[in-house]
Formats: C-alpha cells, sequence, structure tokens
C-alpha cells in the first residue's frame, strides 16, 4: 500500500483562530496530534522547563547595575538549590542564616544614620530567572532614575537567590524600609515563559501575607508593557506613602478592569 | 487518644495517635514533608502500613481524627454514618478490607450497596496499603451513575468537560474553542468556563452564553460558570440559567472557612438550583472540585496528611447528590505532589476513594510546569484512569490552558483514550454527535471532513 494520501485530516474552521490563543484547529492524524502540533508543544514545554530551571545570573545583573552607578547586595535564601526550592517554599521565603548576618551587620554599620529609606527593591529568581534576565534591569533603572528626582531615597538593590515574594519581608524590615518592591521571575506557562511580576508591600516584616501586597503580574514583551507597568507601580507607591498601606484596601485604580461591554458577539448564537 | 506501635525485627516503631498512623503510612509526597507528617524512613513507612493493615475498621467509628465538638465535616461523616451497611464489613482490618475488596464477594451491587457504610478514613486507610494495580481492579468494580441531560458515568463510557477559557472571557474566543471541543465529541460530561474574573455581571454574561449554544444546538449537556457559590446564588436571584453549581471543597472546617464556605452554603445553593428544573432526565446539580494539598495551603490540616484531607472532602460532595466530582491533581505544584510518580498515585487513589465512596469521579489530568512532570507522565495517567473506569477527564485545545497557565488533557487525548480502550460518550451524547454528523455511530470516526450543516452556517457569518 502506498501513503500517497495526506495523514493529517485538517480542521476547516482555522478562521476562528482570530478570536483565541487557544490552540485550536490543529487538525489530527487519526485521532491523535499531527507531528508539528506535537513538537510545538514539546518546544514550548521545553523553553518553560529550561526556564524554570536557569541558574539566576546574579552577577551580570549587579555589574549591569554597578555600570549605573546603582549598588547592589546578593543574598541567597535558605533554599540551597533548585529541588529543595521547588519542595521547600518556606525555605524560599527567608534569608540564609549568612545572608541574614551580612544584612544585620550593614544594619549595624550605619546605626547612627538611623532614618528610614523609602523603598528597598528585591530582585529575585523566583520561578524563573530567565524573566529576570529579559526585563529586570531594563525595567528599574529608568524607574529608579525617575523616583530619584521625585525625592524618593533608595536602598543598594539586593539581588535574591532561590527567593520566593515574601523574602523581601524580611529584606525590606532588615534594611528599615518604608515600602519593599519585588521583582520576580513568575511561573512559566507554555507562551509566556519570562513573565515578570512585581509586587508592593508597605511597611514589610517577616509572617505577612499576601492580602499586605500589591501585585502588577505578566510584565514582558508581550504582555503588560514597562512604561504600563511604571506607571502603576509609581501610581500604588505614591498611594501606599500617602494612606501608609498597601495590599487589599489599597486598589489600584489605574487598572483598566477588562472592558466588559467590548466583545460580545458569538458567532454560534449571533445569526 | 490512642497511641499505636509496630515492631519489626528489633525496632518498635510508635505512631502517636490514628492522625499519625495514617501520616506515616502514607507512600511519600512532598506535601506531607512539608506539613511534617510524613514517615522519616522508607522503613518506618511500612511498618505504619503494617500497624494500619491490623487496625480493626470500627476504629474509624470511636476515634475521630479531627475532633468532633470543632469540625462539622466531623460530625457529617459521623451523624451520616450507615451502621447497617457498614454491618457487612465491621468484623475486618483495614488488612482484610483490602483481601475482601480485591476478592470476588466484593462486586458491583455489593459495593454500591456499602458505599454509605465507608467513612473517609476507612477508604483513605485502605487505599495507604494498595497498589496502583489494586486502586485500579477496585475502582472498576464500582459503578455510579448520575444524571441531569444526560447519563454520567455508565459501563464503558468516558466523558469529558470542555473548558474552553480565555483570558479576558471574550465571548468568541470561548465560543472557539467550543466549537473546536464539540466536533473533536468533547462536552459531554460539562461545558465548564472558569470566569477571568468573579465580576457578578460578567459571570450571568457567560452562563446566558453557554445556555444560548446549549438550546440553539440542543446539545444533551448542561454548563457550569466556576465563580464562588454565593456568586452563583446571587445569579439565580437574579434569574440566571444556572444548570450546575460549582464550588471548591476541602475536607476540614477550616479549609472551608478558608473558601468561604460551610455546609449550609452549600445546601442553600443546591436548593436554588434544584428548584430552577433544569434537568431533563436527573436532578444532580452539583459540580465539586478537590485536590490534594489544598488544606495545607490553607494551612487548615489540623496534622492530617494531604491524601486523608482529600478524601474527607468526599464526604462533603457526598452529601449533595453531584452531577461530577473533580480532582485537579497536578495543578497545585511541586511542594504538595512533587513529580509525575507523585501526581499518578496520588490521581488514582483519589479516583478510587471516591468510587468506593459513591462519587461521580473524575480527574483533571494536569500539571504546571514547575513540577517534575510532562505529557508522558499524563499519557500514563490517562491511561490508567481510563482502565480504571474514571467519569470523566477534561477536554481543552491542544492541552494548554491559556487561562490558567497549566497543561491539561486535550480533546484529542480523550479521543485517544476512546479508542484505545474502546470507550464512548454518553449515550445522549453519542446519539447527538451521530446526529450533527459530527461522528459515526461508533463515535470514533469523524463522519465527514466537511463542517456539519448548522455550524457551517455559523462560520459563514464571520466571513
Amino acid at each position: 500500500m502506498s501513503a500517497a494520501k495526506p495523514s493529517i485530516i485538517p480542521d476547516n474552521w482555522q478562521e476562528l483562530r482570530q478570536f483565541t490563543a487557544a490552540r485550536i484547529a490543529l487538525g489530527r492524524v487519526g485521532v491523535s496530534l499531527p507531528t508539528n502540533a506535537m513538537l510545538e508543544f514539546q518546544l514550548a514545554h521545553a523553553r518553560a522547563r529550561d526556564a524554570v530551571h536557569l541558574v539566576f545570573d546574579a552577577e551580570k545583573i549587579s555589574a549591569q547595575l554597578h555600570a549605573v552607578e546603582l549598588k547592589t547586595l546578593t543574598v541567597q535564601s535558605a533554599a540551597l538549590d533548585r529541588h529543595s526550592y521547588l519542595q521547600r517554599p518556606d525555605l524560599g521565603r527567608k534569608l540564609s542564616s549568612e545572608s541574614r548576618d551580612l544584612l544585620e551587620r550593614k544594619r549595624e554599620k550605619h546605626k547612627e544614620n538611623s532614618e528610614q529609606v523609602d523603598i528597598a527593591f528585591v530582585i529575585a529568581d523566583g520561578l524563573s530567572a530567565l524573566a529576570i534576565h529579559h526585563n529586570a534591569v531594563e525595567f528599574i533603572v529608568p524607574l529608579i532614575a525617575q523616583l530619584q528626582k521625585t525625592n524618593w531615597s533608595i536602598a543598594p538593590i539586593v539581588l535574591a537567590r532561590q527567593g520566593r515574594v515574601a523574602i523581601g519581608d524580611e529584606i525590606g524590615s532588615l534594611l528599615n524600609a518604608k515600602i519593599v518592591v519585588v521583582l520576580i521571575g513568575e511561573r512559566p506557562g507554555l507562551s509566556s515563559p519570562d513573565s515578570m511580576g512585581i509586587y508592593m508591600t508597605w511597611a514589610p516584616q517577616s509572617g505577612l501575607t499576601d492580602a499586605a501586597r500589591n501585585c502588577i503580574s505578566n510584565v514582558r514583551e508581550g504582555g503588560l508593557s514597562f512604561t504600563e507597568a511604571s506607571f502603576r507601580l509609581n501610581y500604588l507607591l505614591s498611594e501606599s506613602r500617602l494612606r501608609k498601606l498597601s495590599g487589599v484596601e489599597l486598589k489600584d485604580e489605574t487598572v483598566t478592569m477588562v472592558d466588559l461591554d467590548s466583545d460580545t458577539r458569538n458567532f454560534l448564537i449571533d445569526n | 487518644m490512642t497511641a499505636y506501635s509496630h515492631t519489626v525485627g528489633q525496632l518498635v516503631y510508635r505512631f502517636t495517635d490514628l492522625r499519625d498512623l495514617l501520616a506515616k503510612a502514607t507512600p511519600a509526597r512532598s506535601g506531607d514533608v512539608l506539613a511534617g507528617v510524613a514517615a522519616e524512613s522508607a522503613e518506618q513507612r511500612v511498618a505504619a502500613q503494617m500497624a494500619l493493615a491490623e487496625l480493626p475498621l470500627s476504629t474509624f467509628l470511636n476515634e475521630a481524627i479531627i475532633p468532633y465538638e470543632s469540625d462539622e465535616i466531623t460530625r457529617l461523616i459521623f451523624d451520616t454514618h450507615n451502621t447497617a451497611a457498614f454491618s457487612l464489613i465491621s468484623h475486618l482490618t483495614v488488612g482484610d478490607f483490602r483481601n475482601w475488596l480485591l476478592s470476588d464477594d466484593a462486586d458491583e451491587p455489593t459495593l454500591t450497596a456499602l458505599s454509605s457504610g465507608i467513612t473517609p478514613e476507612m477508604a483513605a486507610a485502605v487505599s495507604k496499603i494498595m497498589r496502583v494495580q489494586d486502586l485500579i481492579l477496585v475502582a472498576q468494580k464500582c459503578r455510579v451513575t448520575t444524571a441531569f441531560r444526560d447519563t454520567i458515568g455508565l459501563k464503558g463510557r468516558l466523558s469529558t468537560r470542555l473548558q474552553p477559557n480565555h483570558p479576558t472571557d471574550a465571548a468568541a474566543g470561548i465560543a472557539a474553542s467550543i466549537l473546536d471541543g464539540l466536533l473533536y465529541g468533547s462536552g459531554d460530561a460539562v461545558i465548564g468556563i472558569n470566569p477571568a474574573t468573579d465580576n457578578l455581571p460578567q459571570v450571568i454574561k457567560l452562563m446566558t452564553m453557554l445556555d444560548a449554544i446549549i438550546s440553539r444546538y440542543e446539545i444533551p449537556t448542561q454548563s457550569c460558570v466556576l465563580t464562588h457559590v454565593t456568586n452563583t446564588i446571587e445569579a439565580i436571584n437574579r434569574g440566571a440559567p444556572v444548570d450546575l453549581v460549582f464550588q471548591s471543597i476541602g475536607g476540614t472546617q477550616a479549609t472551608n472557612t478558608s473558601f468561604g464556605i460551610n455546609l449550609n452554603v452549600l445546601a442553600e445553593a443546591r436548593a436554588a438550583a434544584l428548584a430552577l428544573k433544569r434537568g431533563t432526565i436527573g436532578d444532580n446539580v452539583m459540580y465539586f472540585e478537590t485536590g490534594q494539598g489544598s488544606s495545607l495551603s490553607a494551612n487548615a490540616h489540623g496534622g492530617v496528611d494531604q491524601q486523608t484531607c482529600e478524601v474527607r472532602a468526599y464526604a462533603v460532595a457526598r452529601h449533595f447528590k453531584p452531577l461530577l466530582v473533580n480532582t485537579v491533581v497536578g495543578f497545585i505544584g511541586p511542594e504538595y505532589l512533587y513529580d509525575g510518580k507523585q501526581i499518578i498515585r496520588a490521581g488514582l487513589e483519589d479516583h478510587f476513594c471516591g468510587k468506593l465512596l459513591g462519587l461521580p469521579m473524575g480527574c483533571d489530568v494536569c500539571y504546571t510546569n514547575h513540577a517534575e512532570a510532562d505529557q508522558n507522565d499524563m499519557d500514563v495517567l490517562l491511561t490508567l484512569l481510563g482502565v480504571a473506569g474514571c467519569t470523566f477527564v477534561m477536554g481543552i485545545p491542544g492541552s494548554d490552558d491559556i487561562m490558567l497557565n497549566y497543561q491539561t488533557t486535550s480533546f484529542h487525548d480523550a479521543l485517544y483514550a476512546r479508542r484505545a480502550l474502546n470507550l464512548q460518550p454518553a449515550p445522549e451524547f453519542s446519539a447527538w454527535l451521530e446526529r450533527m454528523q459530527i461522528f459515526s455511530a461508533d463515535s470514533d470516526t469523524r463522519v465527514s471532513e466537511a463542517l456539519p450543516h448548522p455550524f457551517q452556517r455559523a462560520l459563514t457569518n464571520l466571513l
């Protein structure tokens, strides 16, 4: 028997792809996925997996920040490797004892200058160092320049390896900061392995929950732009300083909610 | 509280109470390590399993692992226990129970009659000393059927939830995924959307849209928008066309408090949905989701291992006669189920325990990108669940949920399982697929490459 007849049975509703990024109209071989669609999925998953396991290049980020006269400190969470990081979220939320000592010594040294700093920035790998490599420096450098112009005082930027969001609470409180802002790699999606999240917390201290934070998510090329994310963060910072709080009580009024009335057209019933 | 012990050679292993014994006997998983309740060595785990095997089943009726006074789920379990049904197995130990379940005496009618005599803790205990093949073989013998507009759970059937999620709830985007799914034979368990927001007017819009699609094409299935139960009650009050009421549930009162629910709210929601009388051939109106680790995640596990917490959630589900119960097994992440091996076993445990307790048990065969799992692991779990007689699985375009950012089974995957294991969709839905000329009578081969006429008309409008 010859295999001259093509095995792939295409789905003739390709035009529906204009309405969604979902993987529709993939076609089939028998009842199974055609080779190309199968391998495209494998590629997306491979990228997401690589992003999860990529080692955070804190030296490079640090060098890039030093180049624009920004000071940095590099710390490590209590999760010493990726394996324990993934299984023990509690360890990723606190500093290793060495890193805690380091920040405590810094504080001792500057004791005479006991005034609070306005903002401590933390850059943590989270679940995607790739997100940080792609986005963190480009986002933070113009942001800090702008904040300094408007008289915000800013602590040295802390780079945290194997960190989860809440590690910012301990760091912010050790640096005596009024507000901590954590830039962190989000859990990679199949089509977004390099998505960065931004979390802001007023009066950081260990033991706070997510209810105390404001979050700006999906910052990346193809997601929320740096300009838009900066705009929202600036708003949150100003409101937070003014009202001395953050989290559920501080709603992000800048968010243009999904317009509920747009796009209610539905080809399945509107005819 | 009774302490337990077991001697292996020269070593005496001690377990402080029933909770501790159950936790130490649990096959390894990261969530129990995170909670600090897991066995400290492989030998201690087996010693606990040996001690558990010698425990009379009646122990679970004399000792509560979460106090009766402080937990309404414990009260529900004890107050609704069917002692007459239990009398058949009341003389057995946990180890004897495993033997009996695997024996030819435990046939389909016997297991059906017994289910209300089994408590979640008994089911959890026996599952901990069962291997994968045991979990499959006994689950196969449990038959649970439910109905709303079609019949779910018949022998030789595998149903699917069509999950047409879209990150901004765009109507045309959702409709595109629904059409893709229907043309791949998906959606007989439910067409169920996870909305992007809990905004009530938006939720009602989605409910209305699903109702219009189901009515227009006369699809023998039901709809569900997976919003908080209190939202659904309010939607019903405002006249929305609600088929199924959704809620995530957990196995401790504290877990459910963290979800903002209790048994009264669930009862109220069920009564409201029943009053709408929208089911044509049955009145199972609830759709519940569960998953190992939810209690720990809410810091509400009370020292109980995650699998036992999970099975206690089934007592809640059972009380409200659901159409569907879905264990979302790999969604929670590697801190609870680390890798494919842990996810696979957990999915089979949940399915077995649910079926033993008389639930229409389905499974979201899924994983996140930070878990040590991939499509091969999902193929293994899907196949094993198909063999075990799983009631339903998810169906999503190309396995990629672009709203929830995780991977679950695709429309293609369900067709694979049906073809490999000779399974069909629900009979009413099968007949619809044939009538619409989507599939031939064997519900496997597509009739034609051309679009069925009514859908062709819908698409023509686009051009």
